[in-house]
């Protein structure tokens, strides 16, 4: 069952838009946010709402791969196994945590905690090997650290995005995509190392793009 | 000759909470809106077309003309769509800017959505970058708060809605046309063209597509002109671009630099090829770029050397293998990307992008034959040009270009029975002893 708060917050994603139809995308985020999963239940409400029948509402949900059918775990850990990320190490970092973790892709551990699956270039690529939890950055990591990063998820210790907060749960974080604010806009750094390399370089050699006419938010302007 | 990097966008992503709208202001940001809004809308797109700016997405198309698409007669809303999906592999410059600096982006959008005459835009975010999402929901939000969205804008009478649209994982909803079935709540397909989304686009209305960077531009070219913009750059490439450099450099990285610098150039800011090693093949553009290889050191970063030598500058992620790296194993992930993120919409594509992974995956445990190169090239010359979409295309990128460089390297593998490379050590954590290739 939809409770009646979450039916009314898909009504309110829904009125965002000039058509209704487009707030389906973030309703089915709410959906997940609300049952841990895209449920029968959660299609239905989408349906009922935007005045689809359910197997429309389905044939959507089936296409985007962050939509799950079966239950997800309180942290999704997304190793990015795309070309770069491999060959820097994702793939023996993939390897490592499913033995680890004794589970295969896309499954979950026992106690519900974990599941793990391989992911596409997660635009991340200057920070590889990239491991995403509940889709925030985890740059640069190696096998070890990603065995640590999984045990502190398990037991709970707090886990912080190396460009982020720290972590909520997957559930929390659908409901984010969904549109909701979590107040956590201000956590973290606004950059990385590698995002800030390049300026960096340019600052010590006093490289500036050309003067221009206005006083720009351009380097030097400061 | 102007400075070999040129921060703009990135120019404020180390400041203290960049992010802010605080921050922003404090660096000048929204003073470009200010000049816009006391601008005629045809006047900041004759400014964007005469900058030269030439869309940041990948395909290169101006700007300026693509705005003059607009048929502002057609009584019908128009819409300003930010393609925010960030999905080509390699391709890492969006989301960084949006994480540092999403004012920039939110002020192009109102800047830009007010020359094609829009009262509201999307930004279309890729689901899998939940912090990079709060950073653009925040500035959205603040911008509404200070008045620089929402109604009657800086007094201008001018009104505009943004509705920030997280996707759920496809890379094909980067393509346009896929994109606006996503955002309008349907399996992620691309459509037909024509008609273009600038006539019939969101809701069949007249619709502006164009990537982050792009729109991100936008304020710099309204601020300082659009001869500032095109005093960089080369002769029909013109402006700054953020590189991204990945892989097998010793500091892997973003630099903004005019569009023609050179990989010899940028490398040597990255600190060289890691230690020990030597560069085998890189993309200039993401993973849908032919591969090219340490022939192309001096060649100048922009569209139209890239093209001039087989490939395509592409979205300028620039990813570097050494030669650890074996290019098969490279080529047969790549592929194994396009067979899972193709749509099936059409047939080349989605039984092409299987059979190639067929190919090469046998090729790659080296139980294939010689021929199955032929069979290769054979299949790629199915998809090429015969699909519907650029997805098929760029499918054949990697597979065509590596065959062409490195065709001995696939009969290596033949001649071993499996692979030649000790995969160990291609990785960040490789000890300096693991060696190369033990071919
Ligand atoms: C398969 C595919 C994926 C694409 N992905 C993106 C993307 O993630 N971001 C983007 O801006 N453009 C992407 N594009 C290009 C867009 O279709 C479009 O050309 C671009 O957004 C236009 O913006 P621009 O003119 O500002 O570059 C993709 C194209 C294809 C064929
Ligand atoms: S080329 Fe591939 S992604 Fe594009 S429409 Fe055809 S099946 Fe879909
Ligand atoms: S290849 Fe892993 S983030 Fe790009």
């Amino acid at each position: 069952m939809i409770d009646p708060t979450t039916y009314d917050e898909l009504k309110q994603i829904a009125a965002r838009y000039p058509q209704a139809r487009s707030g389906l995308l973030p309703m089915l985020h709410l959906v997940q946010s609300a049952e841990g999963r895209v449920t029968p239940e959660g299609i239905e409400a989408c349906a009922e709402i935007l005045d689809l029948s359910a197997a429309e509402v389905s044939g959507v949900a089936t296409f985007y791969t962050m939509y799950k059918r079966k239950p997800v775990g309180d942290y999704h850990v997304g190793v990015c196994t795309n070309t770069l990320c491999a060959v820097m190490g994702g793939d023996v970092i993939f390897e490592r945590l499913k033995e680890h973790l004794d589970v295969g892709n896309d499954e979950t551990t026992e106690d519900g905690k974990i599941t793990l699956e391989h992911v596409e270039c997660n635009a991340a690529c200057d920070y590889a090997p990239v491991v995403m939890v509940n889709w925030e950055f985890m740059d640069n990591q190696t096998p070890e650290s990603a065995v640590q990063l999984v045990d502190d998820l398990r037991e709970g210790n707090d886990v912080h995005s190396t460009r982020g907060p720290k972590i909520c749960t997957w559930r929390e974080a659908e409901r984010v995509l969904a549109g909701f604010d979590d107040g956590l806009a201000d956590e973290g750094p606004a950059a990385g190392p590698a995002s800030l390399l390049g300026l960096g370089i340019a600052r010590d050699h006093g490289w500036t793009a050309p003067d221009g006419a206005g006083g720009a938010a351009k380097e030097g302007d400061a | 000759m102007t400075d070999t990097l040129t921060p703009v966008l990135t120019a404020t992503w180390g400041d203290e909470r960049a992010w802010t709208l605080a921050a922003y202001e404090k660096r000048g940001g929204y003073s470009a809106l200010t000049k816009a809004l006391a601008m005629a809308p045809d006047d900041i797109i004759s400014a964007v077309k005469d900058s030269g700016l030439r869309g940041r997405g990948g395909a290169g198309f101006p700007t300026g003309m693509k705005w003059g698409f607009i048929p502002q007669d057609n009584p019908k809303p128009k819409y300003l769509v930010v393609n925010a999906d960030e999905s080509e592999p390699g391709t890492c410059k969006d989301i960084p800017l949006m994480m540092a600096a999403p004012h920039t982006l939110v002020e192009g959008v109102i800047i830009s959505s007010f020359a094609i005459r829009a009262n509201k835009a999307f930004i279309y975010i890729r689901g899998e970058v939940l912090h990079v999402i709060r950073r653009v929901q925040a500035a959205v939000r603040e911008a509404y708060a200070a008045g620089h969205l929402g109604e009657n804008i800086h007094g201008s009478g001018y009104d505009l809605d943004v509705v920030v649209h997280a996707g759920a994982g496809a890379y094909i909803c980067g393509e346009e046309t896929a994109l606006l079935e996503g955002l309008e709540g349907r399996r992620g397909q691309p459509r037909l063209r024509p008609p273009f989304p600038a006539v019939a686009g969101l809701y069949a209305s007249p619709t502006v597509i164009n990537n982050v960077e792009s729109i991100a531009s936008v304020p710099g070219i309204v601020l300082h002109g659009p001869e500032w913009f095109s005093s960089m750059g080369t002769e029909r490439s013109k402006g700054h671009g953020i590189f991204s450099l990945s892989g097998h450099v010793t500091n892997p990285g973003q630099f903004e630099a005019p569009l023609g610098i050179t990989l010899r150039e940028l490398v040597d800011l990255a600190g060289g090829i890691r230690d020990g090693h030597e560069l085998k093949f890189w993309t200039p553009g993401g993973s849908s770029t032919p591969l090219l290889t340490d022939e192309h050191w001096d060649m100048p970063l922009d569209f139209e050397a890239v093209g001039a030598a087989g490939s395509m500058l592409g979205t300028r992620a620039i990813q570097i293998f050494d030669d650890t790296t074996c290019v098969v194993r490279a080529v047969l992930r790549w592929t194994e990307f396009y067979k899972h993120e193709s749509c099936g919409k059409c047939t080349p594509c989605r039984e092409g992008t299987w059979w190639l992974v067929q190919t090469l995956a046998r090729l790659e445990r080296g139980e294939g034959t010689p021929e199955d190169l032929d069979t290769l090239l054979d299949q790629c010359d199915n998809i090429l040009g015969r699909s519907f979409c650029a997805l098929g295309d760029g499918a054949t990128s990697p597979i065509t270009s590596s065959i062409q460089y490195f065709r001995d390297e696939f009969l290596a593998h033949l001649e071993q029975g499996g692979c030649p490379f000790d995969p160990a050590a291609s990785t960040l954590f490789a000890t300096s002893t693991t060696g190369g290739a033990t071919a």
